[in-house]
């Protein structure tokens, strides 16, 4: 493994070696076609299966055959929502959220060109949703709820479970979009009224490129690929064998680690938590700290910007993203904690920490040690910081008020 | 990340000049809304001789923002006032061995704090003219303000006709599904006004669309700007024939460039410039290709 802290796991993992071991014969012996009956991949076909049995048993779901693989998460999100329109032509409403990921969020903006009505709920500061806004908006007229199961940028949970129970009392599909949840906490999909739920391989410690769409039996359903009869038609195309095999390993790893996940994570990220925070004055955590992933804490650093931070923590071999616009390209500091009303001279510094199982307490410390002095750094660069009283300006939006473009 | 100079890192590591001037008699507080940057410059203009004797930055900015900011220091430190105000934002890009597309606005925000310490200094107030809206095209760094503009100002109608007078849509054409958002929001009003009043007298493009041989003359005057270069390490280059359906434009490398290694990233640098100059996209491959298309 390359040297450094690798704290970035929300936006990718490390594909775990035992994953790799269990990938590599599906490019070199049994690479055959599992549709073919000769000796080249008549074991891909029953290698398949058992992955899907060891996804099945991650998400505890009651029949193997609601595992549908897919490309990736994004297309298992649009593969849902797609499915749910198709299927219920006279619906023409969605309901989501204002924070979901692009993979959701883009397709409803395009699906509203298309003339569907989207519901988008708002949160409140610390993220979350006002249920009774929700019930309000579970008519008829609704094809499909789709909300998160866990925040990629804040790790806050939305209470899916219970979400899935009020649309299926209204007669109304439930998706979630379980990217960042699937393998961090446990879930047992059939005792709950979720019908579908996505999964991407990349954030398990599987490679990219794998992703799942669980589907309820007995959902109505519309496949987006058509083609070949692979996954029982419900998405052609010859299946990515050695990455199935490889998300079905992560799976079982994952269920194996579910309370070191639980445990051991949330115990150094915990740690983080309270050393930057006693360290550094003027930061706060961003979402809802007691309701969320064990893995995952975002920080909001006032008064300075969060791509000159990581840069300055990529000097020092540690990896970490940020809800800053300059990061992203787009020009504008993320919409996750917009929607959650922080302001901009906060929202632009904030910077993600998301752990995996493969970081250890020494690394924790380190990055302890290591990110107060860039903090104070930055600040002293900063038109809203007082260098002679190190701390923010009295008033410091109104001290520097520049003229804005 | 991004792919920053050395010279954006070496900035952005070791800033110049930060923090604010002591006894400045000039400030200019600025900030780009869209991306939430902002930026304080501080001067010490001598009245006497008008010549900047000292500058400094305080910024609130990713690492492009600081970097354009210690880059603007160093320049203007000792130029009279009226010379710093001939810096462009291009200028500060070019300093920095150049900032990519997403971050030209960096570069904008440091001249702004120039005029604005400028007016500052003179007693005057600095009204921004500058609007900027999403990155649309990032080929050529091309936001949606300016496509409106340009769609409203001319009456276009269609996406070549974007591409033609801003060059937006000229490269990968990513872009398409974007500017026809724009020209479709704009058409859309155009047809409600057109309700109420008379169409308005079309306004003449600024430039005819080119010609076929006013394209081919673009492409070897570019051409023959760069031969110097490739002349420089013993090579040339000669144009051959230019597919204007298939958008390719063949040439010949000649000497020491033929077969080098370097060939096909050469041709990558020529197709850039001949994209750049010609407002359009063309390939550029070597003739013995010809007979494959
Ligand atoms: C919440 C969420 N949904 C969807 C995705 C997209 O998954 P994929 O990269 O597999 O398409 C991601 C990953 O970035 C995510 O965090």
């Amino acid at each position: 493994m390359s040297e450094g802290i690798y704290l970035d796991n929300n936006a990718t993992t490390m594909v775990s070696p035992e994953v790799v071991q269990a990938m590599l014969p599906f490019f070199t012996e049994q690479f055959g076609n599992p549709s073919s009956i000769h000796q080249f991949g008549n074991k891909v076909g029953l290698a398949i299966k058992a992955a899907r049995k060891q996804v099945q048993k991650l998400l505890g779901a009651e029949h193997d055959s609601e595992i549908v693989f897919t490309s990736c998460g994004t297309e298992s999100d649009s593969t849902a929502i797609l499915s749910a329109l198709k299927a219920q032509p006279e619906r023409k409403e969605i309901i989501t959220t204002v924070v979901e990921h692009p993979a959701i969020l883009t397709l409803c903006e395009n699906l509203e060109k298309d003339g569907y009505t989207v519901h988008y709920l708002k949160v409140d500061g610390k993220g979350r949703l006002d249920l009774d806004a929700y019930a309000k908006l579970l008519t008829d007229n609704v094809a499909i709820v789709s909300a998160m199961w866990a925040n990629n940028e804040s790790g806050t949970y939305f209470p899916v479970v219970e979400m899935a129970e009020m649309a299926n009392a209204a007669g109304v599909m439930f998706h979630t979009d379980a990217v960042q949840a699937v393998g961090k906490i446990p879930m047992s999909l059939k005792d709950t009224k979720i019908d579908m739920l996505s999964v991407s391989g990349h954030k398990l410690h599987a490679p990219k490129g794998i992703g799942v769409l669980y589907l309820r039996r007995g959902t109505r359903f519309r496949p987006l690929l058509r083609g070949g009869h692979q996954e029982r038609g419900r998405r052609a195309g010859t299946e990515n064998a050695a990455s199935i095999v490889a998300l079905g390993k992560a799976a079982e790893m994952a269920f194996e680690h579910m309370e070191h996940e639980n445990i051991c994570v949330r115990a150094m990220r915990d740690r983080l938590k309270e050393g930057l925070l006693a360290a550094i004055p003027n930061c706060f955590v961003t979402g809802d700290p007691d309701n969320c992933l064990p893995n995952t804490l975002n920080i909001a650093f006032e008064y300075i910007e969060g791509e000159a931070i990581l840069l300055m923590l990529n000097k020092q071999g540690i990896a970490a993203s940020s809800g800053s616009a300059c990061t992203s390209g787009s020009l504008e500091p993320s919409h996750v904690m917009r929607a959650m009303g922080i302001p901009y001279t906060a929202a632009h510094g904030t910077i993600r920490f998301s752990l995996s199982r493969y970081n250890n307490m020494p690394e924790i410390e380190k990055v302890i040690a290591a990110v107060p002095p860039i903090i104070a750094q930055l600040r002293k660069l900063s038109p809203y910081w007082d260098n002679v009283n190190n701390a923010p300006l009295e008033e410091p939006e109104k001290a520097f008020a520049p003229a804005y473009a | 990340m991004w792919d920053y100079s050395e010279k954006v890192q070496d900035h952005f590591f070791k800033p110049r000049n930060a923090g604010a001037v002591a006894n400045a008699n000039a400030t200019g507080d600025v900030g780009s809304l869209s991306c939430g940057d902002a930026l304080r410059l501080t001067l010490k203009v001598n009245p006497e001789t008008d010549i900047i004797e000292d500058a400094g930055f305080q910024t609130f900015g990713c690492g492009s923002a600081v970097a354009s900011s210690s880059a603007l220091t160093e320049m203007v430190k000792g130029m009279t006032v009226d010379q710093a105000l001939k810096i462009s934002n291009q200028d500060i890009a070019d300093y920095l061995d150049g900032l990519p597309p997403e971050k030209m606005h960096c570069s904008v925000m440091g001249r702004e704090a120039l005029q604005a310490a400028v007016a500052n200094y003179r007693g005057e107030e600095w009204k921004d003219d500058h609007e900027e809206g999403a990155l649309i095209c990032k080929c050529f760094a091309v936001d949606a303000v300016l496509i409106e503009e340009t769609i409203r100002a001319n009456h276009l109608s269609t996406v070549e006709e974007v591409t033609f007078y801003t060059k937006a849509g000229g490269g990968c054409s990513a872009c398409f599904e974007g500017i026809e958002e724009i020209l479709n929001k704009i058409m859309l009003e155009r047809d409600e006004e057109e309700v109420v009043a008379p169409p308005p007298e079309p306004v003449k493009p600024a430039k005819a669309p080119l010609t076929n041989l006013q394209r081919m003359r673009r492409i070897e005057h570019t051409l023959e700007a760069i031969r110097p270069q490739l002349q420089a390490d013993r090579g040339d280059i000669e144009l051959v024939e230019v597919d204007f359906d298939k958008k390719i434009a063949f040439v010949n490398l000649s000497g020491a460039c033929s077969g080098c290694q370097m060939a096909a990233a050469t041709l990558g640098g020529v197709q850039q410039r001949v994209m750049e100059d010609l407002g359009e996209f063309i390939r550029v491959l070597p003739a013995t290709e010809m007979g494959k298309f």
